[in-house]
């Protein structure tokens, strides 16, 4: 029975991911910062299947202690198999471009939170010789854009500090995952128009749960988004720069 | 954003609230001072989910018991029967009344009190209902049932949203021992002996005709009489079809004369040569079109009318004649037509089903397909009948009167829960309600 740790829980993607793990019967620790939210996903887990769900409040955005928050869901879990890192917001550009504290809202949670949980999680995981960190990144990370650079920029740290962690962990038998999902319809993207490159959180989950089953290094969620990033990568600087993108 | 029900047609502009939570719902009411509808999958077929604003409640899809000895089940408003399904099947449950469909929620289904080719035994979904939370309009949460608030109740199963917004219900499962069901084929070469069929096959659990209407002469209303049974053996597996999807709008010629005329006709004689019975997934036999994703596009951009009346047994036979005539003399088609008897209808202020035979028939939607529902609707009138809720996007408010006689009741109940102008789609104001 698989013993899952879900940070940032109460996403969409996480939630979605959790409960394909409940229906396999896993068992399962909650991490995010709303109790209503934590004790509803709770009692869902449980009738889905779940052995047993446990959970946790605590916000990202606020200075946290990410060895005791490891310790009590290593003990909850009674062990750790897979740990999924799904928080993270999606600042408001214009107002990170005027106002300092935005900015560094948006790395707080989106780099330095993750980058200290995946310190502290790498150590478990290295001295056990097993087990799967999976972070969700995004294609917003692959190329910055006027219009989302800092949300960019949050997730292309995580790339690099996700690549390096790869690079220590394979030794020691531990998958580490980045993955990138495209345009996801989730509450984090309510005010956005949708359109055919739009997908839902469970096809992501889908695509989460295959992409741990089979090892994977780097995976873009859909498929095609690795097709449509290496495009925007390969546009030279120069002629990027005019567009408006 | 631009909102419409399974038909497309009409549609809407409007703000639709998404809320997480319930919370987040309570704020949702508290900060819209306009009317608005509660919406789930969106697959009422006119405009009974349609509103300036309507609140969508696909996230508040949680399950929140099961008893797994008692089959008694306590889920959010925003749960698909699909889900449902899902997640009780593999231990043995069922649901006991399913629509034509998995994909619609928990709460579209109470609110529109849907009903499935076992009517005439079990009657329809709130039956299996035994409480309703609802989210009234003065931000309250109430939960009532047949004994609690029993007025509001029996509002609300079958009140299209118009008493509150259902956030949760506590329902009974049926017991199975496997997910199949042996299924039977009767093919009628015409109305009369359709409808011999459906009487002398009664017993069945299911029976449902699927009926060509676009035949005249002889061969006007003949049909395929479909039995089913929950098979004996077999195992306990879920749907895991893989849907495919219609990718964008067909062109409105698809589903015109020539290629239904041809779909009928294979149809007929497909069912006539599988006599013999055969066993399928549940997902096969109940939600047949669910393996196809946005089948609706299928009528092109325009959208279609679904017509589904229930007419009492006395004139019933007579009814259909004068429909299905009215049907080929418009000289418009209907790819699918569905026949099938009711049982007793229920206590439901507004629910459909009544006693007698509902006729389903579909019509891609034009100047003329509007005019021959309008000639439909009289015919069902001047027969003691009625049309469903889910399926109306056209009905007059004098044929909704005539065929809903606890319409003003309805209206009281909804007065004393301040419900009255608070919840409203574009359906109730056009019913005057």
């Amino acid at each position: 029975m698989l013993k899952v740790l879900l940070l940032g829980a109460t996403s969409a993607i996480a939630e979605a991911t959790a409960r394909r793990y409940a229906a396999q019967g896993a068992r399962l620790h909650l991490v995010a910062r709303d109790s209503e939210r934590l004790s509803t996903m709770a009692r869902d887990l449980e009738v889905r299947g779940a052995t047993s769900v446990t959970t946790a409040v605590c916000d990202f955005a606020s200075p946290f202690d990410a060895a005791a928050l490891l310790d009590s869901a290593n003990t909850a879990l009674e062990g750790l198999d897979v740990a999924l890192l799904a928080h993270g917001v999606l600042p408001d550009q214009t107002r990170c471009e005027q106002d300092l504290a935005a900015l560094r809202a948006a790395f707080e949670v989106n780099t330095l939170s993750t980058t200290s949980l995946l310190t502290a999680l790498a150590n478990v995981m290295q001295a056990q010789g097993r087990g799967c960190i999976a972070v969700i990144g995004s294609v917003a990370g692959d190329r910055g854009r006027q219009s989302n650079y800092v949300y960019g920029a949050s997730k292309a740290a995580l790339e690099v500090f996700l690549s390096g962690l790869r690079n220590r962990l394979c030794k020691h038998g531990v998958q580490v995952l980045t993955i990138k999902p495209g345009f996801v319809d989730t509450p984090m993207t309510a005010a956005f128009k949708k359109g055919p490159l739009w997908t839902t959180p469970a096809t992501i989950a889908d695509g989460i749960i295959a992409a741990i089953e089979n090892k994977r290094d780097v995976v873009y969620l859909p498929w095609f988004w690795r097709a449509i990033m290496m495009i925007i990568r390969a546009i030279p600087e120069k002629i990027f720069k005019r567009m408006n993108l | 954003m631009l909102s419409s029900g399974w038909g497309r047609y009409p549609g809407i502009e409007t703000t639709a609230h998404q809320p997480a939570t319930r919370t987040a719902l309570c704020r949702v009411l508290a900060s819209t001072p306009a009317s608005l509808i509660a919406r789930g999958m969106g697959r009422s077929y006119g405009d009974a989910s349609l509103a300036a604003h309507s609140v969508v409640m696909t996230r508040l899809d949680h399950f929140i018991a099961f008893d797994a000895e008692a089959g008694t089940l306590e889920c959010s408003a925003g749960v698909t029967l699909s889900a449902i399904l899902a997640v009780v099947v593999p231990r043995g449950w069922f649901l006991p009344v399913l629509p034509g469909t998995g994909f619609v929620t928990l709460g579209g289904a109470i609110a529109a009190d849907v009903h499935g080719k076992n009517h005439h035994h079990d009657g329809s979904f709130s039956q299996y209902v035994d409480d309703i939370t609802l989210l009234l309009a003065d931000g309250s949460i109430l939960r009532c049932s047949r004994h609690e608030h029993a007025d509001l109740f029996h509002a609300s199963a079958g009140g299209m949203g118009l008493t509150g917004i259902i956030v949760a219900a506590r329902l009974r499962l049926r017991a199975i021992t496997n997910s199949y069901i042996d299924e039977r084929l009767l093919a009628a070469p015409d109305l009369d002996t359709t409808l011999a069929l459906l009487t002398q096959h009664e017993q069945s659990t299911y029976v449902v005709a699927w009926l060509d209407v676009n035949q005249s002469g002889a061969r006007r209303g003949r049909g395929i009489v479909m039995l089913g049974e929950h098979a004996a053996t077999g195992g306990l597996e879920t749907d895991c079809r893989r849907p495919l999807s219609v990718p964008l709008d067909m062109p409105a010629w698809l589903l015109g004369r020539p290629v239904t005329r041809a779909f009928n006709a294979l149809y007929y004689a497909r069912g006539a040569r599988n006599a013999d019975s055969h066993r399928v997934h549940y997902a096969n036999y109940f939600f047949p079109l669910d393996a196809l994703n946005d089948w609706n596009r299928l009528y092109g951009r325009r959208g279609f009318l679904q017509h589904q009346c229930v007419l009492p047994p006395a004139g019933a036979r007579e009814a259909l004649g004068e429909i299905l005539r009215s049907v080929t003399a418009s000289g418009l088609v209907s790819p699918l037509a569905v026949l099938k008897g009711f049982g007793a209808g229920n206590d439901n202020l507004l629910s459909f089903p009544q006693d007698g035979l509902t006729l389903t028939m579909d019509f891609a939607h034009s100047a003329d397909s509007l005019a021959l529902c309008v000639r439909l609707d009289d015919i069902v009138v001047a027969h003691g009948g009625r049309l469903y809720l889910a399926k109306d996007a056209a009905m007059s408010a004098a044929t909704f009167r005539a065929g809903y006689p606890h319409w003003q009741r309805f209206q009281e109940v909804r007065e004393k829960y301040r419900a009255l102008g608070r919840f409203a789609s574009l359906q109730s104001q056009r019913l005057g309600l």
